[in-house]
């Protein structure tokens, strides 16, 4: 049997396990994937890795006592041991008074994220795609000598599940990631670039290398600004990981709690309420064929198109079905995907409309200093640029900022055509806009190159 | 990178669920390890390689994590698997198999690992090259525990973190999550040196989170659990008076008492709803232990890693503004000439101690900056000869069977001041500072230089004596500037381990478990910034 099962194989694993079951509920999540990885640093190849993965994981109920057990192998006597076992620890479980049962047969919306030509990448492809990169950081002709730390990373697989209620379901996907980092030699500059696709096909590692060859000349020879608020234009891969951080803290509990930044006083919360510009429109969407996701969430609960932010509202929060129940509302999970809704300009018709500004390409070690406020610190790293009169002048040393998303999306000055980026932070891919913002806060200035 | 407070990792990349008794059942005979791992050895010769070694591992762990009056989870997991790295045609290979059950399987892993070698070989242009390392033959090592923490019942450690949580709310918490991690390694390691080494690797973490409210203004606030991650097991959480620091909040050493601590974090976290916002300015800053190892970690142990100084990491966690011609000039002063920071594998109870590293190479003590000097790095046997040096240092680690093993950090610690010194002789003398206790928010750029922290308590000091609790304090400075700036440092007696269960590093990333020792120090006019914002 190969790793990736078709639907149909699938399926009939999955009643094969669920006909073994003597609990009151049962559910069966099964996966399988194949991992391939290679990493390059001072012009060559450094480490490189495969992985392959297949793993069944048995979900047995008694009332409130819940066991899980799981296995990697499916002959019929380890799928019937793997039942007993659940049935077992289930058994032995202290009740979870949060449990609230197994969902019934559930619709899913269509999405394809499977691509042949990901699926059938080996390890000559990876070394071919490697090599191209190479060559240009090799032989970098008249420029400084250049050197390029890179890593490529794909994956194949699925995901099912199937339960004793009638729910069952199937989704294939491929992903393929692509970063790198090119410095002089001479350490006095240093550009990235990031690709994320489903399709492998679109990876153009070449073009992709122009892209981090260009920051990295274009980074040497930066000068000193003094540390203030600044307009600046945040590329997709800076805007990506501090925007990810609303992503993150949609949750519902810690808002009717009283401990997330969408809390109010006297246990209120913000649903409902404008909190950024007008312009900030922020939902997720399984079927989007440039961000294509899984349509069902790990618990089988339908992912539908949810506006999260709609013209700067909050629109929805996410729910644990637990907690939608107490509640009292529709049990909306965390997004598979996220996409923040753009304008039309491009990034160099951002940067023309720009009397005095900065140009952040990359943001770096992200961490959270108040949830209350989201409040972020951070650095500019691989590529910042001063901004005069529409016009890059010159690079710019490295700052540290301190600041929130919520703060930076009321300081909105101009949204450009969204793109698929990939978070440096969390590895997650998303579709987001070049962002032009003012009264951005740097607090101090990085030597770091 | 670097790692937080209570975070929660992705539990099912652990490996897979287990029943709790399945965590105290013997791995295989170390008979059965050295045959599966001689065939793996053989095999890679015989395709071809020039060197081969082979990682066995079972990999369990033990998660046990509540909230409130709930457990919420009790997470077991285990891991089985080999990983085979060779070098082939002058180039690294790697292959791993999960559930290896036989000779076939850990062949044919050998045999994966020299093809993918062979093939990356032709887009390398300079070969690795490999310091000696004389092999060991049959030998094992153990973390001194004294009480198997996976020998307690799971009811006796849900009970105690569910105590926990009560005494939380009783003293004024409106939330409090509590977590108790435990970790046990089983690591056989063969080469082609002809070692064949056993070891058995303990590690625990119990740590919380207590959260309070005010209705009124909407405010929260937290405090994080004072513990440390460390080298032990059970004992730990067994505290006598003597592991005990007293002072404005009781802070611990070999031993830690978590009913004790929350309700101090419980009164502390209300406390700081109320706590006056810290005006901005240059403040001396007087660091406990409990906070200064995430400075040292990040401002120390991870500069002075020479895959990064070299490039290795560039396209991540970045490469390091300590270049080699600043050790080469023997007088780059990494600090003033009070500090001394080591690196130290055998350090007993911290969480890097072992007897060897994964790449068979003996475990040891040594000087990374000596009198404020930089005088070393931390290296393995595939970069050592850059730093003109024929033996590796011993600090190479992978965090699963399946992961490739890379340079990681030793435990790097301050040495204690040579002269008599209490933490109450050093606040005597400052005029205008602040105190810090426990670790926060961290971020440091990609070479080293600029950084920001965060803490859990902090105390304003004024004319030599501590004056309030302060909130919103976050300082920010340059590596070089700030050991500097380092004016003295409290003896061995206030000497105490901190550390990190997470460190993160790689691509794909891989975590470590790292110790950072200190004393109490003080740095004068560090710059300290406000943190507060309107929404």
């Amino acid at each position: 049997m190969s790793i990736i099962l078709t639907e149909a194989e699938a399926k009939a694993l999955l009643q094969k396990v669920l006909s073994y079951s003597k609990a009151d509920e049962c559910e069966v999540n099964l996966l399988g994937e194949e991992r391939g990885n290679l990493r390059y640093a001072r012009n060559e190849v450094s480490t490189s890795g495969s992985l392959i993965n297949q793993n069944l994981q048995v979900q047995s109920a008694f009332g409130k006592k819940v066991g899980v057990a799981t296995i990697d192998e499916f002959d019929d006597a380890s799928l019937e041991k793997v039942v007993r076992r659940s049935e077992e620890l289930a058994r032995l479980a202290p009740e979870n008074p949060e449990y609230v049962g197994m969902l019934g047969p559930q619709q899913y919306l269509k999405s394809n994220g499977f691509f042949e030509s990901t699926a059938k990448v080996d390890p000559a492809a990876r070394a071919e795609a490697v090599a191209k990169s190479l060559q240009l950081t090799r032989e970098s002709g008249s420029n400084a000598k250049l050197t390029a730390a890179g890593f490529l990373d794909d994956r194949r697989g699925y995901t099912a599940m199937m339960n004793s209620k009638g729910l069952f379901a199937y989704y294939p996907d491929t992903n393929v990631n692509f970063s790198l980092t090119v410095r002089t030699e001479d350490g006095k500059g240093s550009g990235y670039v990031t690709r994320g696709y489903s399709d492998f096909a679109k990876l153009d590692t070449a073009d992709a290398t122009k892209v981090a060859i260009q920051k990295c000349v274009g980074s040497v020879g930066a000068r000193a600004l003094e540390p203030g608020k600044y307009t600046v234009i945040l590329e997709p891969t800076a805007g990506a990981v501090l925007l990810e951080n609303i992503f993150f803290s949609m949750d519902a509990r810690s808002a009717d709690e009283g401990r997330s930044f969408l809390s109010k006083p006297g246990g209120k919360t913000k649903l409902g309420e404008k909190i950024v510009d007008e312009r900030v429109t922020i939902y997720s969407d399984p079927t989007n064929p440039d961000l294509p996701a899984s349509p069902w969430s790990g618990d089988g609960r339908p992912q539908e198109k949810v506006n999260w932010i709609d013209k700067g509202v909050v629109k929805n929060l996410a729910y644990s079905r637990f907690w939608a129940q107490k509640k009292g509302v529709k049990a909306v999970p965390f997004p598979n995907n996220v996409i923040m809704a753009g304008g039309t300009q491009s990034l160099d018709e951002m940067i023309k409309s720009t009397q005095r500004g900065i140009l952040v390409t990359k943001l770096w070690y992200i961490r959270s200093v108040d949830p209350q406020t989201l409040l972020l610190t951070g650095l500019t790293r691989d590529g910042t640029f001063y901004i005069e009169n529409g016009q890059i002048k010159y690079p710019v040393k490295n700052f540290r900022f301190n600041e929130s998303p919520v703060i930076m999306l009321n300081n909105l000055e101009a949204l450009g055509k969204p793109e698929r980026v990939v978070s440096t932070e969390s590895d997650n891919n998303y579709l987001i806009p070049p962002m032009k913002i003012r009264e951005f806060t740097f607090t101090s200035l990085s030597d770091a190159v | 990178m670097g790692a937080g407070a209570v975070m929660l990792p992705n539990l099912s990349a652990w490996g897979r669920p287990v029943a709790p008794e399945a965590l105290l059942e013997p791995g295989i005979d170390v008979a059965v390890k050295k045959r599966l791992a001689d065939a793996a050895l053989n095999a890679a010769k015989s395709k071809g390689a020039s060197y081969a070694d082979v990682r066995i591992g079972r990999y369990l762990r033990q998660f046990v994590i509540t909230r409130e009056d709930k457990v919420q989870n009790i997470v077991n997991t285990e891991s089985f698997g080999v990983g085979v790295r060779v070098i082939a045609d002058g180039c690294w290979g790697f292959a791993a198999v999960v559930d290896a059950k036989n000779e076939n399987d850990t062949a044919k892993a050998a045999e994966n690992a020299v093809a993918i070698a062979k093939a990356n070989a032709k887009l390398m242009k300079e070969p690795v090259k490999l310091a000696p390392q004389k092999g060991f033959g049959e030998v094992s090592w153990q973390t001194p525990i004294k009480k198997n923490a996976f020998e307690v019942p799971i009811k006796e450690k849900a009970d105690l973190l569910l105590g926990v949580n009560a005494a939380a709310m009783k003293n004024g918490a409106n939330y409090v999550n509590s977590v108790l991690f435990m970790v046990n390694e089983q690591k056989y390691f063969a080469s082609t040196d002809g070692s064949y080494i056993d070891q058995d690797v303990h590690r625990i973490w119990p740590t919380f989170t207590v959260t309070a409210i005010d209705p009124k203004s909407g405010k929260f606030e937290t405090r994080d659990s004072l513990s440390a991650p460390v080298g032990m097991s059970y004992e730990y959480l067994q505290a006598n008076p003597s592991d005990k620091v007293t002072g404005i909040t009781t802070r611990y050493n070999k031993g830690y008492d978590m009913l004790e601590d929350v309700v101090a974090a419980a009164k502390q976290a209300k406390q700081k709803l109320t706590a006056k916002s810290v005006e901005a300015g240059k403040y001396d800053l007087i660091l406990d232990p409990s906070h200064l190892w995430l400075t040292i970690h990040e401002s120390v142990g991870h500069p002075l890693e020479l895959d990064r100084v070299l490039g290795y990491e560039a396209n991540f966690a970045g490469t390091s503004f300590a270049t080699l011609d600043k050790w080469q000039s023997k007088n780059f002063n990494y600090g003033s000439n009070i500090v001394n920071l080591f690196a130290d594998k055998t350090q007993v109870g911290s969480l890097g101690a072992v007897g060897w590293d994964d790449e068979g190479v003996k475990t040891k003590k040594w000087d990374l900056v000596k009198d404020g000097t930089l005088v070393n790095y931390q290296a393995i046997r595939d970069q050592v000869h850059i730093i003109g040096e024929d033996e590796s240092q011993g600090c190479c680690y992978a965090d699963n069977w399946g992961s490739v093993q890379f340079q990681r950090m030793a435990n790097v610690s301050l040495a204690a001041g040579k002269q008599p010194l209490s933490v109450d002789q050093l606040i005597k003398d400052v005029k205008k500072g602040i105190y810090i206790i426990g670790d926060g928010s961290f971020s440091i750029d990609q070479q080293r230089y600029n950084f920001q922290f965060g803490g859990q308590l902090f105390y304003e000091i004024k004319d030599g004596k501590i004056a309030g609790m302060l909130k919103d304090v976050a300082y920010q400075s340059n590596t070089q500037e700030f050991w500097n700036s380092c004016t003295q440092i409290c003896d061995d007696r206030d000497y105490r381990l901190g550390g990190s269960f997470f460190d993160g590093k790689g691509q794909p990333g891989q975590v470590s478990a790292v110790s950072h020792g200190s004393s109490t120090a003080r740095f004068n006019g560090v710059n300290v910034i406000n943190t507060a914002r309107k929404i």
